[in-house]
């Protein structure tokens, strides 16, 4: 006679109930609302303005990589909105637990918050701007028309909306994970978190992470398969060639971490032991795994931004790159290093002493070509002619960021040292200084160098120059108290404080926030003021800021064939060399384009996976075998598509061409 | 201008130096030698950081568009001895540093015993290692001294100058135990026991508390560590002793249930085999102990017949912070009596324990209700058929 702990969930709604809609949380109901008049607003604004077939044909549908890149810059940007309103609840409620005060957040909320402060920033703010711009750049630097499979980047693309989408679905149905953002069990296991926030986690990273891993894919068989003729491996730009190395990182580390949420999953639905305590699970193996995705994917982050800061170094120095050989070998360096520091991130779970040098000193090691780079873009600015234009600003408070950051990463290597510090708010300063500092000041400096390129005009320098600002000084004020509490002994993600002394600290810090936030929102003044002033701003070169590479050979917004014709490439500086040379521009002979054709399937095949994803959150077994069903019909109907390319006729071309050259030479 | 420079600092000040950074100025020896090692890793590191920020600055101002007198040298992108330099210096800062991290870390390797007690100050022969369990529970933290036999919730003492060894376990999820004025810290898990080893210096109270995210009463996860005189640790110990209570299993599975924001509690007796039931997982009636199952895998396991040693899991941390409501029923692996468990359970039911815990009905998480579920009411068959969810 035993009675279990099971409960039947309804066939129809699954464990979906009317309580599962948080409509008795004021902050989430007003949150709801504003997020429904938005939405509602910018749908009759786009009904109004007939924009839904625009947008469908022109973009949604899309397979041209320029758009593609734009749509992950956008999406980024949303997210980025989320991230931080998350980020600034934090600082007000440390700011404001104190003396006995419980902030205005419950334990309930405020770990949700954190969790998914991390989740977004990481997978939806930092992952989709780096390959937003990669998408975007990489085919343009090594001189091909698109990407190897344009489909399969449409389709990434919207898979990685697709895990947005569920965890925005998560603020108003249900709850997000309160496990931290890596979801270490046997917190995030069945028994601690019975809840539907650790399934929303799973499944909105294991469909984002069909889209990046693809999205790897394609880049690599890109960079590999369609340089132009004399582009060789050595003479590829450093930003194609972080780009590369990042993209391997991607292939080789995500299905690590498919592979683990596999497992943590089945640990949840059917009763498996991988990770439990009990029945010869172990929790530890789990931490293992996701930091052996999780390492090499700070170096997925920071890679290309390094490539970003070789560019901006090199073209606002109006020199060549100091040691590009030295720059290609430190990147593979740290490629490779990347797989063989994983344990750093937990020295303090019972390692021998040996294990936890092993790992501390290879650490370290990752510091050696790191500081090559930084010596390398220092090199470059000597005995150069340095314009301080937005992107360069960025590089330069990059360099004198980045290398506390650095410091204080390897000071964390020293095993020793991260056992007083492992946890501590000197940990949370110590990334967000090289992640902020690093990857975020790269970013920037990446949109404000190849925003031209996209369309066609420059961001207003003025509220560039407030938002930079506002960002720096932000950032420092924010970071450095947390860098002062980590030593006076204050562990993360706590909610509420007994010390008083601690308060000003996080009042210091909240400001800094504030600081953050007026830059976010002058980037966002700045881009409507541009697109205002986009007359007064227009470049009508190609090239506003005297490039090297190939990218700026071409018009601003380049056509959608790229290059009219393939250029051929003697240098590393391609575009440089061939101005050097006195390249002419051919004024004729063009043909009709080889194009690969829109497609809806993506969106279609990304929107019946949130509603598996959905279904599986909630148990609504009916529905996720129908989705499931779909899913695999749509992606087999996509197959009998033999519409898949076209030729843009020659007149077209012609016609586009020559409106350049009028352009070119109304500009003399 | 030197002085409006100093007078902008001025707050600034005011404020460090009335924040205690108990990371840098500890009042333990092993936190003291990872205190100074912080000091020299930055200052190792600072000879090359500095430079380069210095030079990044220099580079900046001097190379400006504007300064039409600087030397520019559009095509110079090379220089062997340059590249020789920018990887040799970080590479020798690194050998010196790596050098001294495994050094350091084999010598303040939280397992090993300590053979000092302060720089200068060797551990004397004839002192013995004050012996400290601990437990990570669902929120607070409990202590065992199995020298003393005694036990308390969220207050941890040790006598100055006396090495102490903390034996660390947890009863569910992970925790890390960190003392900053005493050591570094060191996770606890459930299921396993990690070690620390360290000793204090200096009379005072200090903060202790969780450094890994539980859950929702994380925040609340503090307890105090009293260093004390030798006396004044023996009369801790008195006052306990004489404080009465005892913490058997049933007490313990009471006290493990989740709260937040517990008060000291003070246990004049402990259970003696508990914290070995802990850390074996198998403080409630009838469960295998992991070390058990572990020495029956080692042997080859037992067969099919292993697979029938189950219990339909309830009164226990599955159904602890709600209701699992997919999957299979949770089992747990059924103890087999051993001669001393046999003894140990014919003792206790003849008490009447077994038949009557304490409360058997599972709880579902904070705030939920509980869900109505018959308690065990007979202790597991050794090699009995399986028992199904439903009858």
């Amino acid at each position: 006679m035993i009675d279990t702990s099971t409960v039947a969930t309804h066939p129809l709604f699954g464990r979906l109930t009317l309580e599962s809609f948080p409509y008795h949380e004021p902050i989430v109901v007003a949150t709801f609302v504003a997020v429904v008049l938005g939405g509602l607003a910018l749908v009759a604004a786009l009904s109004y303005f007939r924009l839904w077939g625009y947008l469908w044909k022109e973009w949604f549908t899309t397979v041209d990589h320029k758009r593609i890149g734009i749509m992950y810059m956008v999406l980024g940007l949303i997210m980025l909105l989320r991230g931080f309103a998350d980020a600034i609840m934090m600082r007000l409620q440390q700011a404001m637990a104190f003396g006995g005060s419980e902030g205005y957040l419950n334990a309930h909320h405020y770990d949700q918050i954190f969790t998914a402060h991390g989740v977004i920033m990481i997978f939806f703010v930092a992952m989709p701007f780096v390959t937003g711009l990669m998408n975007y750049v990489v085919p343009l630097q090594i001189g091909a028309r698109d990407v190897s499979f344009p489909f399969l980047n449409n389709f990434s693309f919207w898979m990685t909306v697709g895990g947005a989408v569920l965890i925005m679905v998560s603020l108003f149905v249900g709850e997000f994970a309160r496990t931290g953002w890596l979801a270490y069990p046997p917190l995030s296991n069945i028994a601690y978190s019975p809840e539907t926030g650790v399934d929303y986690y799973i499944w909105a990273l294991q469909i984002a992470g069909v889209g990046t891993t693809l999205s790897g894919i394609n880049l690599i068989c890109t960079i590999v398969k369609m340089r132009a003729p004399g582009m060789t491996m050595m003479k590829m730009p450093v930003f194609t060639w972080t780009s590369l190395c990042t993209n391997v990182l991607i292939v080789a580390s995500f299905p690590i971490l498919t592979a683990t949420l596999v497992l943590l999953s089945l640990d949840r639905y059917v009763g498996t032991n991988f990770f439990t305590n009990d029945l010869g699970g172990s929790p530890m193996m789990y931490v293992n795994l996701i930091w052996i995705w999780g390492h090499p994917e700070v170096y997925i982050l920071i890679l290309p931004v390094f490539g970003i800061f070789s560019e901006v170094t090199s073209t606002f120095s109006g020199k060549k790159l100091f040691g590009y050989t030295s720059m290609v070998y430190a990147t593979v360096v740290i490629t490779i290093l990347s797989y063989l520091v994983w344990l750093h991130h937990f020295f303090t779970m019972g390692s021998g002493a040996s294990v936890n040098s092993f790992f501390g000193i290879t650490t370290m090691i990752i510091s050696i070509p790191t500081g090559a780079k930084i010596f390398n873009w220092l090199f470059t600015m000597y005995r150069g002619r340095i314009r301080f234009e937005l992107p360069m600003m960025w590089t330069v408070a990059f360099m004198l960021t980045f290398v506390v950051g650095g410091m204080t990463g390897v000071l964390l290597a020293v095993p020793p040292a991260d056992f007083v510090l492992h946890n501590s708010l000197f940990l949370i300063a110590h990334f967000h200084n090289v992640i902020i500092g690093g990857v975020l000041f790269g970013l920037f400096a990446g949109i404000y160098y190849w925003w031209p390129k996209a369309f066609g005009f420059r961001l207003d320098p003025f509220w560039g120059k407030v938002s930079f600002w506002c960002w720096v000084i932000g950032f420092w004020v924010a970071f450095m108290p947390l860098y002062v509490l980590g030593l006076m002994g204050v562990t993360r993600r706590l909610r509420v404080f007994e010390d008083p002394s601690l308060q000003i600290w996080f009042q210091i810090a909240a400001v800094g926030a504030v600081l953050i936030a007026a830059g976010i929102g002058a980037f966002l003044l700045q881009i409507a003021v541009s697109v205002w002033k986009r007359r007064e701003l227009v470049d009508r070169t190609g090239d506003p800021w005297d490039g090297r590479t190939l990218e700026w050979a071409t018009s601003s917004p380049p056509p959608d064939y790229n290059f009219a014709f393939t250029p051929m490439i003697h240098d590393n500086d391609a575009w440089w060399d061939m101005k050097k040379r006195g390249y002419k521009r051919p004024l004729g002979g063009y043909k009709a384009i080889h194009m690969p054709s829109n497609s809806g399937t993506g969106v279609i095949l990304a929107g019946i996976s949130v509603v598996l994803g959905f279904a599986l959150v909630w148990y609504i077994w009916w529905l996720a075998a129908v989705s499931f069903v779909a899913l695999l019909a749509a992606a087999i109907h996509h197959t009998f598509n033999y519409h898949r390319d076209f030729h843009i006729p020659a007149d077209v071309v012609v016609r586009t061409e020559n409106e350049r050259t009028r352009l070119l030479s109304g500009q003399v | 201008m030197t002085r409006f420079r100093a007078l902008a600092l001025l707050p600034l000040m005011a404020v460090l130096s009335g924040c205690n950074l108990v990371v840098m100025s500890p009042s333990g020896d092993v936190a003291s030698q990872q205190a100074n090692l912080i000091t020299i890793s930055t200052l190792l590191m600072l000879l090359i950081i500095i430079p380069v920020m210095v030079l990044t600055v220099l580079f900046a101002w001097r190379y400006r568009q504007s300064n039409s007198t600087a030397q520019y040298d559009p095509d110079w992108d090379h220089s062997t001895q340059l590249e020789l330099v920018i990887w040799a210096a970080p590479l020798l800062i690194i050998i010196c540093l790596g050098a001294l991290t495994w050094m350091a870390t084999h010598l303040l390797d939280p397992y090993r015993p300590l053979d000092r007690i302060a720089a200068g100050r060797p551990v004397p022969a004839d002192t013995k290692m004050l012996d400290v369990n601990v437990v990570a529970l669902d929120w607070k933290w409990l202590f065992i001294y199995p020298e003393y036999g005694i036990a308390t919730v969220n207050e941890v003492a040790a006598p100055v100058d006396r090495p102490i060894r903390f034996n660390i376990t947890s009863s569910t999820v992970m925790n890390s135990f960190y003392i900053p004025a005493l050591a570094g810290q060191i996770y606890a898990m459930a299921g396993m026991e990690t070690k620390l080893h360290a000793v204090i210096n200096e009379p005072g109270s200090y903060k202790g508390f969780s450094a890994n995210y539980s859950g929702a009463g994380f925040s609340h996860m503090r307890f105090t560590f009293h260093g004390l005189a030798a006396d004044g640790f023996d009369k801790w110990v008195a006052d306990i002793k004489a404080g009465g209570g005892k913490l058997d299993r049933d007490g313990y599975l009471q006290l493990e249930r989740p709260s937040e924001n517990e008060p000291v509690r003070r246990y004049g007796a402990v259970d003696s085999g508990l914290f070995k039931a802990i850390v074996g997982m198998c403080v409630e009636p009838g469960k295998m102990c992991m070390h058990d199952m572990m020495a029956i895998d080692a042997k080859g396991g037992l067969g099919l017949a292993g697979i029938d040693n189950v219990m339909p899991l309830m009164h226990d941390k599955l159904s602890r912070r709600g209701t699992a409501v997919l999957g299979p029923v949770p089992v747990y692996v059924a103890g087999i009596c051993s001669t001393e468990e046999l003894t140990g359970r014919a003792v206790e039911s003849s008490l009447g324990v077994l038949n009557a815990p304490a409360d058997a009905s599972p709880i579902s998480g904070a705030g939920l209700p509980r869900s109505s579920i018959t308690p065990i009411s007979a202790p597991a068959p050794a090699f009995g058929p399986r028992l199904t969810a439903n009858p």
